[in-house]
């Protein structure tokens, strides 16, 4: 494992206007992700969960403070810089899968290398070899409407991993999925997302799954107030 | 013809001696009298039919059309004799041969012995052809009859010059054939409320094709906004979705074009059987501005479109 932080946020803090309001989400966050850890992120709704997580993986601007992601402050970047910085470093799984319906599974896939530059075909033939690690090369031709939901999630996952990002985000991954599909998904993350140089943060408030977990972040109010390999038993 | 005649239907009688004053100009190398006037019909059946009657030359039958559908042009030697075009036929003598048909035609006998294969005048008016000299029995009489002078020149190339050489010599108005049917369209244009009506129609097109494109458009991208959204977090750049975009929009206005042309093609293929349509064209500038408005719509539709794509924040992709 290595320890040299994937994520690190000092005085991360995130307000919001609501007319004449405003709220403060996060409170000064500091924090330092691991590569190599199945981090959850968890919390109630309106705990700041999604806020940070935008905020880590460069798609929210924090009002104060800084975030480093593998040693780039990422928010020092222009805005095209930050969008390519997202585009090699980063991958996303969506709650909702987020998959284009009008395309085949595969092309779903292949949507990072694509945006990269990379030839289609090739895209296309790396994207089905990873969801080969998945188990669902034989899902690649079908639309996004043919596939289960697990089956979506999966080939959301494919999506996420295909570029080989440092940081995998997770947002309520298991949440469209019953317990045992849920787990399954887990043990995949587990299984391929996880990486000596690689971070997965996961977003859930999912009790089924937190045994899984090598880390738990709590938040609350925007603040964390757990760090820890469990689930404080008040939770 | 007389300098205050528009058209073929608006025109002012010349007195016979005009006839003699064009032959007399240098370089005509024959004119001939044309008689074009309306009339009543008093059909078989007892039906009253507005109908034009066209006198042409005695003795060349300069004037008619040039293709018959039945019958020769000699017919009109035969007395009383008249020869009806081919929209005249279908209107008067529906899913029956006119041949032969008498006519009462104000209050002098016609006999139809011909059909003329002839191109249809802007209201479908019957027409019917006969000699000048029938002509002047069949239309109510007037000190002057005579509607315009058919001229050829001695050199068809130097028509504009003749017609300007008819103009100072006889003090009659002389028009070439092109002048004479571009004023047509002009007196058309300047004194019927057709333009407006067919200029409101187009505009009514226009704005329901942005209408129905842009609610289309609209409709697609609210629908996929997470999708856009998640590209976008992935690391797809406003470039991109606006070739995305732009090329969805390309492929639906190729595939729209191309199926609203072939569907002219088609409605223009099926009629051309039918005499009301014929000399029915589709001037090449409209395929070309209505290619330019599909474009414009699509333009306009995809921009107002991808503005809520391009406002829209990833981060809104985990809300």
């Amino acid at each position: 494992m290595s320890e040299a932080p994937a994520i690190c946020t000092r005085g991360v803090t995130r307000d919001f206007k609501a007319g004449q309001q405003t709220i403060t989400v996060l409170h000064g966050i500091d924090l330092d992700i691991r590569a190599g850890e199945l981090t959850y992120l968890v919390g109630e709704s309106g705990s700041g969960k999604t806020t940070m997580i935008s905020i880590m993986c460069g798609i929210l601007w924090p009002t104060e403070g800084e975030v480093k992601v593998f040693g780039t402050d990422i928010y020092e970047l222009s805005d095209t810089e930050l969008v390519e910085f997202r585009l090699n470093n980063i991958g996303f799984i969506f709650q909702q899968y987020n998959l284009i319906p009008a395309i085949d599974a595969a092309s779903n896939a292949a949507v990072p290398l694509i945006a990269q530059g990379m030839d289609r075909h090739e895209a296309r033939e790396r994207a089905v070899e990873m969801m080969a690690k998945l188990n669902i090369a034989d899902q690649a031709d079908k639309l996004p409407n043919q596939l289960s939901g697990g089956q979506q999630q999966r080939v959301a996952i494919a999506r996420a991993l295909v570029h080989e990002p440092r940081l995998v985000v997770c947002d309520e991954p298991t949440a469209a999925l019953d317990a045992s599909s849920g787990r399954r998904v887990m043990d995949l993350l587990r299984e391929v997302a996880v990486a000596e140089d690689r971070a997965c943060i996961i977003v859930t408030h999912d009790n089924r799954v937190f045994d899984l977990a090598d880390r738990i972040l709590v938040l609350e109010d925007g603040k964390i107030i757990h760090d820890g390999t469990e689930m404080p038993e008040e939770h | 013809m007389d300098p205050v005649s528009r058209t073929t239907d608006v025109s002012y009688a010349l007195p016979s001696t005009a006839l003699d004053k064009v032959r007399g100009v240098p370089g005509v190398e024959w004119a001939v009298p044309h008689i074009r006037a309306q009339a009543s019909v008093r059909t078989k059946s007892g039906d009253l039919e507005g109908v034009a009657v066209i006198g042409v030359d005695d003795a060349t039958l300069i004037g008619l059309p040039k293709n018959m559908v039945e019958g020769s042009p000699d017919v009109l030697s035969q007395p009383d004799s008249v020869i009806i075009d081919d929209v005249g036929m279908t209107r008067m003598f529906p899913g029956q041969s006119p041949i032969g048909e008498r006519l009462e035609l104000n209050d002098q006998r016609a006999v139809i012995r011909g059909i003329a294969d002839a191109t249809p005048s802007f209201t479908s008016t019957v027409v019917l052809y006969t000699k000048y000299s029938q002509a002047l029995n069949y239309v109510p009489g007037t000190r002057n009859r005579l509607s315009f002078v058919l001229v050829g020149a001695e050199d068809p190339s130097q028509a504009k010059a003749l017609s300007e050489k008819i103009e100072r010599e006889t003090g009659l108005k002389a028009q070439t054939r092109d002048e004479f049917a571009r004023d047509g369209v002009n007196f058309i244009i300047e004194n019927t409320g057709i333009p407006l009506n067919f200029g409101i129609t187009v505009a009514l097109g226009f704005i329901v094709g942005v209408a129905i494109v842009g609610l289309t458009f609209s409709l697609f991208i609210r629908d996929n906004i997470k999708q856009f959204g998640a590209l976008k977090a992935i690391g797809v750049t406003n470039g991109k979705i606006r070739k995305m975009v732009a090329a969805q929009a390309a492929l639906v206005g190729f595939v729209g074009y191309g199926l609203g042309v072939l569907g002219t093609l088609a409605f223009i293929w099926s009629f051309s059987a039918n005499p009301t349509f014929k000399g029915f064209y589709i001037p090449w500038q409209i395929p070309i501005i209505s290619l330019v408005a599909v474009t414009l719509i699509l333009a306009l539709t995809g921009w107002l479109a991808l503005r809520n794509v391009l406002k829209t924040e990833p981060a809104a992709v985990f809300r």
